[in-house]
């Protein structure tokens, strides 16, 4: 336990369980970045904000991200982090609700509540931090994992192609989305308040650095400054991609945001009105 | 916004609605099977009269982790399923158990394995209710045996499991889902109502995961009222940290929420018995089997044998006392069940070779005939 005194960073003696520190994560790993980008977007919020917040996660690295603010959390089951929100949002839908995921829990054994929350278009802020595979277990494949790629589960090369998780959710009925790297944290953050004050379903995809295995294994690059670099050099804004050719952009991150609709209605305005037809007003 | 004190001839999954109503649930998550169907249908039309929400949920995953996430909203919350979503579910409900989160959830039994026969009747889930989520954990499973039961015991197991913050199912089978009887509805002012308990202390001295004195289990604070509490599915210690090989503090967490229930089965346990008080051949019996029991007793008395019923109600925590007693008075114990011999197995434990136990298992989707439970009846008393 890091005394409170060495605690010098003032966002973690403002918002986090400092008791519970140093955290779990491996040395370089890039879920203290995403903590980092949370933590700044309600920085910015205000407290108001962080006040109304509660927040969701799954099981895998990226679960515990949210165990170490000090809010209400509720680190759940493996895929299931949206099904307890969704409900939590439906009862109480004064509160902030954000979800925090990993591969598994969004696209894995979840995903099919990913589809069903964003069609139902209920006003959740899921952060979907990604890292092409299972970091967790030790990794291997993962929904994300590019096809070719070499992991614990596919020694000869992964022969399934990756989800894009953005094409994903556009057509399940999502209105807010966002792909960022951690490289790209402070339009993450910018992206995250946008997510936060939408009403409706809105997911920001992180794809961060996992330099114990998706470093080793995927990458070849160990080192998560090589991550990092790798993510800004591969990344291409969504307004540079559509000058661009498709040949150009295979293998390339597109990062921006993808999405931004108004014209659906929220799932728990819906609900309001429901109630007034079933009470006959 | 409630129904009306009096009687009413009502559906068994019309009178669990009602019940569950009064009792204050306020959320309910589903997903369509048959023959627990009619239970979300009339939930979708009599929530949110009340205020309340329904959400059918895209599967049974999701529906047990939506009761979760609204009780953590601070509402009461149901679900009902049969076999099939109730296996899907049993991961979910380890996770209510070990954060100690009151939810109800009704299993409405068909026969199984499998998707199986879809629209008959079963007990065939009684052991899957006490053993079905891995891990060691306490669990409270109530069996109904007419349709004024799922009323009243719909309400009784919504106070059970806020007062031990833990899931409480009802065992309910296809017959007496469907049986359309008169259910006497009391006066709202006669039903007593367990509300949750909230933490008196603020929250920085909260204690998520530690019972005050002299309790089971602490009171519990609703998301967004500033407790920042942790409801954590790793195993962990009161304060709901993460065990990490603190072995002392894992097995204090399992421990409480095993013995937080079978120590009190006294006070959980519920039975009735007839013409027990001279009996010398004893009928054990649950659910809907209970009625063709209590049929084939009286046309046993009617033949000049001493024979009686026991109908427990509760099923889990399994009332040890009950059986041994009856065992002590009784030469046999007949014990009649829509399954391959389950609880039966409970009753031999009990017994202690004080009395011969003997099975009657009926598989197929079909009750016992009265006739079949006599037979073995005069087969004991031989």
């Amino acid at each position: 336990m890091i005394p409170e005194s060495e605690f010098e960073n003032v966002l973690a003696k403002k918002y986090m369980r400092t008791e519970i520190m140093p955290h779990a994560f491996c040395p370089g790993c890039g879920l203290g970045i995403i903590e980092r980008i949370i933590l700044m977007a309600f920085e910015e919020l205000g407290w108001d904000e962080w006040e109304k917040t509660v927040f969701v996660s799954g099981i895998g690295c990226s679960g515990w991200v949210p165990l170490y603010f000090r809010r209400d959390a509720a680190h759940t089951l493996h895929g299931r982090a949206l099904a307890f929100a969704t409900a939590l949002k439906a009862s109480r839908p004064e509160l902030n609700v954000i979800v925090v995921m990993g591969d598994g829990d969004s696209m894995g054994i979840g995903g099919n509540h990913l589809i069903h929350a964003a069609r139902r278009n209920i006003g959740i802020t899921a952060i979907i931090a990604t890292n092409m595979l299972y970091s967790l277990t030790g990794g291997q494949m993962a929904p994300t994992t590019p096809e070719g790629a070499r992991t614990q589960t596919t020694p000869y090369g992964s022969i399934e192609p990756n989800f894009d998780l953005m094409e994903l959710l556009k057509a399940a009925g999502a209105t807010y989305l966002a792909r960022w790297t951690t490289y790209h944290f402070m339009q993450a953050k910018n992206s995250l308040k946008k997510a936060v004050k939408h009403k409706g379903f809105a997911a920001i995809e992180i794809l961060f650095q996992c330099p114990t295995y998706a470093g080793r294994y995927i990458l070849n690059k160990p080192d998560p400054r090589d991550m990092l670099q790798w993510f800004k050099e591969n990344s291409v804004p969504l307004t540079v991609a559509k000058k661009k050719d498709p040949e150009e952009l295979k293998g390339k991150i597109l990062v921006g945001e993808f999405l931004h609709r108004t014209d659906r209605v929220e799932y728990t305005e819906k609900l309001k009105e429901l109630e007034k037809r079933a009470k006959g007003g | 916004m409630y129904v009306e004190p009096g009687i009413h001839l009502m559906q068994g999954d019309e009178a669990i609605v009602e019940g569950s109503l009064i009792a204050g649930c306020r959320f309910f998550a589903g997903y369509p099977i048959t023959p627990a169907t009619e239970i979300a249908e009339r939930m979708s039309r009599r929530m949110p009269q009340v205020g309340g929400v329904f959400m059918q949920m895209e599967d049974e995953l999701a529906s047990i982790l939506a009761i979760i996430g609204a009780s953590w909203a601070g509402k009461k919350a149901m679900t009902a399923t049969s076999g099939p979503g109730y296996s899907l579910m049993q991961e979910g409900l380890g996770y209510a158990v070990l954060t100690e989160t009151p939810i109800v959830i009704t299993d409405v039994q068909r026969g199984g394995p499998s998707t199986g026969l879809v629209t008959l009747p079963s007990q065939g889930d009684v052991m899957q209710a006490r053993w079905g989520s891995h891990g060691d954990y306490g669990i409270i499973a109530l069996a109904p045996s007419s349709a004024q039961d799922m009323f009243d015991l719909v309400i009784r197991a919504f106070n059970l499991s806020e007062e031990y913050r833990n899931p409480v199912v009802i065992l309910a089978d296809e017959v007496i889902a469907h049986v359309r009887e008169p259910v006497k509805v009391p006066p709202l002012e006669e039903i007593k109502i367990v509300e949750r308990r909230k933490p008196s202390v603020p929250p920085e001295e909260y204690i998520p995961y530690l019972p005050d004195p002299g309790e089971w289990v602490a009171p519990m604070p609703a998301f967004g009222e500033g407790y920042n509490m942790l409801v954590e599915s790793v195993m962990h210690d009161e304060f709901g940290h993460r065990i990490g090989t603190d072995h002392a503090a894992a097995e204090r967490t399992i421990k409480r929420v095993y013995y937080k229930i079978e120590k009190n089965v006294e006070k959980i346990a519920m039975y009735e018995t007839e013409l027990m008080e001279d009996a010398e051949i004893a009928v054990v019996s649950y659910g809907s089997t209970a009625r063709t029991s209590l049929r084939a007793v009286r046309e046993a008395r009617k033949l000049g044998i001493k024979a009686g019923i026991l109908r427990l109600i509760t099923l889990w925590p399994f009332y040890d006392k009950i059986i041994e007693d009856i065992a002590s008075q009784v030469k046999a114990i007949v014990v009649p069940e829509m399954n391959m011999g389950k609880i039966v197995r409970e009753v031999e434990r009990a017994a202690k070779g004080n009395a011969e136990v003997m099975s009657l298992p009926k598989v197929g989707g079909v009750l016992h005939h009265p006739d079949e439970v006599l037979s073995v009846i005069k087969k004991a008393a031989r």
